[in-house]
């Protein structure tokens, strides 16, 4: 994605706006972000995150799952039945009923019963990691206008320190 | 980057050296285990942050990982396609993966860990891709190796996982397991008695599935077919292995007892047919890649029956994939053009056979 400001380096910081109750987004390279007086170490405004989104929550009104879009990815089953591949993890929840019919027309049955699995403890795994994780989670929720989980992702990102 | 082959141990091919069981017949068993990392997009929806960060991540579980030790870690994005070829040509990595195919070229963050007999393609359709790969006919001990590899990484990478689907997956097609068991097996013999299709048929019954030489999407060449399970969901990794070894079981003693059929009414027309074989790829001084990949068929065929000898299988697994196009370029030390190809490719085999001149049993 290229810079909106320079049109030439890669835009590295996406801002979400909000002019007359209409949210856009801006992309930035870093060069011009500072320019603009954009902390980039964190990809967001210095401002207060808690206080702006929660003035935006109250304008962004459908939750996504019930247009028919998954809330972490934006993939809809339309998208799905074009690809014949779906979006994210999440979209097995999101579309569960859906899913759980089609699984058993593929597999004949709809139910795992081989290996289970419990993902690593988050202290067994490394800070600048799980760091990393976050960040790229923040910035699809903010494309996503998820506004109330960027700001929770904010905070743990805070609490684990830059 | 150019690519040095010299680095894998030995050279990614241990699985060509025909020393497991079955090998004159069964060239391969493999093992492949689709994961995801929680938290990103699957690959065709992640954006490159989020494959560099999967590829970040897969990298640290894997400098910890003792399946991995002595493993080399090939960047594709940073690859030439000549040497991506290369690499596909030795199925260490998938077409999709080496962005082979002009309508989707490579993507940032896509690489390849190469072990011995392991390997982890890293943002193939999947973040993951874990591969076990074996000589001969080995299903359950590749997937052991495959297994300790994938709790390795998965007690470090957090994967999808939902209690009721299993190990999720991009397409539901791999959900549950995620695992795909397959073999690799020459059956000459059902194709010449025209059992073939039926036995195929069988396998489709059963909730198995064939392909070509290269996995999905490609054509059966050589007599060659790869067979695999079909469904992952509903049904345990060690059913679904125990359900493909005996069926295999029942394939390996159908080939050969079309075999024995063949040479019983059709003896001295099957002994001439696999010698002017033998005799094509001796002395020809051009062959197209089909040609040698039949040929080649009719003198695994001959070595099987013991017309010939002196000839090891593991030459001629080798020249299965020596005598592909990136393969012959590697060796001639520059692009070839098809005509080209075809003479290098004549040579090759040509001196391969020479040096271990087979004799007539």
């Amino acid at each position: 994605m290229i810079c909106d400001s320079c049109k030439e380096r890669d835009a590295v910081v996406h801002l979400t706006q909000i002019v007359d109750n209409a949210v856009s987004q801006l992309h930035l390279c870093e060069k011009c972000a500072a320019e603009k007086g954009v902390e980039t170490s964190v990809g967001l405004p210095q401002h207060p995150l808690g206080q702006f989104l929660a003035e935006v929550q109250q304008q962004v009104a459908v939750p996504a799952a019930e247009a028919g879009r998954c809330t972490f990815c934006g993939a809809s089953m339309k998208d799905f039945r074009a690809a014949g591949r779906l979006g994210c993890p999440r979209c097995y929840t999101t579309f569960e009923g859906s899913l759980r019919e089609l699984l058993r027309r593929v597999h004949g049955h709809s139910r795992h019963v081989g290996r289970t699995y419990d993902a690593p403890a988050p202290e067994h795994r490394e800070q600048d990691t799980i760091r990393g994780e976050l960040r790229e989670r923040l910035r699809r929720a903010i494309e996503s206008e998820q506004f109330e989980l960027a700001a929770e992702l904010r905070d743990r990102i805070r609490v684990l320190g830059e | 980057m150019t690519i040095d082959l010299s680095l894998l141990p030995d050279g990614g091919v241990s699985w060509l050296d025909a020393s497991g069981s079955h090998s004159d017949i069964v060239l391969s068993t493999r093992i492949r285990l689709a994961r995801n990392v929680d938290g990103y997009a699957f690959t065709s929806r992640a954006r490159e942050g989020e494959r560099l960060r999967v590829l970040a991540q897969v990298r640290e579980a894997a400098a910890t990982s003792a399946s991995l030790a002595g493993a080399f870690l090939f960047r594709l994005d940073e690859l030439q396609s000549q040497d991506r070829l290369l690499l596909h040509e030795r199925h260490l990595v998938s077409k999709e993966l080496a962005g082979l195919d002009a309508n989707h070229p490579v993507k940032a963050g896509s690489a390849v860990f190469l072990g011995d007999g392991l390997g982890v393609m890293i943002n193939e359709e999947d973040h993951l891709r874990l591969q076990s790969l074996r000589s001969g006919f080995a299903l359950a001990e590749a997937y052991e190796r495959a297994a300790a590899l994938d709790r390795e990484l998965g007690g470090r990478v957090p994967y999808a996982y939902h209690p009721e689907f299993g190990f999720l997956t991009a397409c539901p097609t791999n959900t549950g397991t995620g695992m795909r068991a397959s073999v690799l097996i020459h059956l000459p013999g059902l194709v010449l008695t025209k059992e073939i299709q039926r036995v195929l048929t069988g396998l489709q019954q059963m909730g198995l599935t064939y392909r070509g030489l290269y996995g999905e999407g490609s054509e059966v060449v050589g007599n060659f077919f790869q067979i695999s399970n079909q469904t992952t969901l509903g049904r345990s990794e060690d059913e679904l292995i125990d359900q493909l070894v005996h069926v295999v079981r029942r394939v390996i003693e159908k080939e050969e007892e079309a075999r024995r059929v063949l040479q019983r009414d059709a003896g001295y027309i099957i002994e001439d047919k696999l010698w002017r074989a033998y005799g094509t790829l001796r002395f020809a001084r051009s062959l197209t890649f089909e040609e040698a990949m039949n040929y080649l068929s009719g003198v695994r065929l001959a070595v099987g029956l013991k017309l010939i000898t002196g000839l090891s299988v593991y030459t001629l697994n080798k020249l299965l994939v020596f005598s592909q196009p990136a393969h012959l370029s590697y060796v001639e030390g520059r692009t070839l053009t098809e005509s080209e190809a075809a003479q290098a490719r004549a040579r090759y085999v040509r001196d391969a056979l020479a040096s271990e001149a087979g004799s007539n049993g």
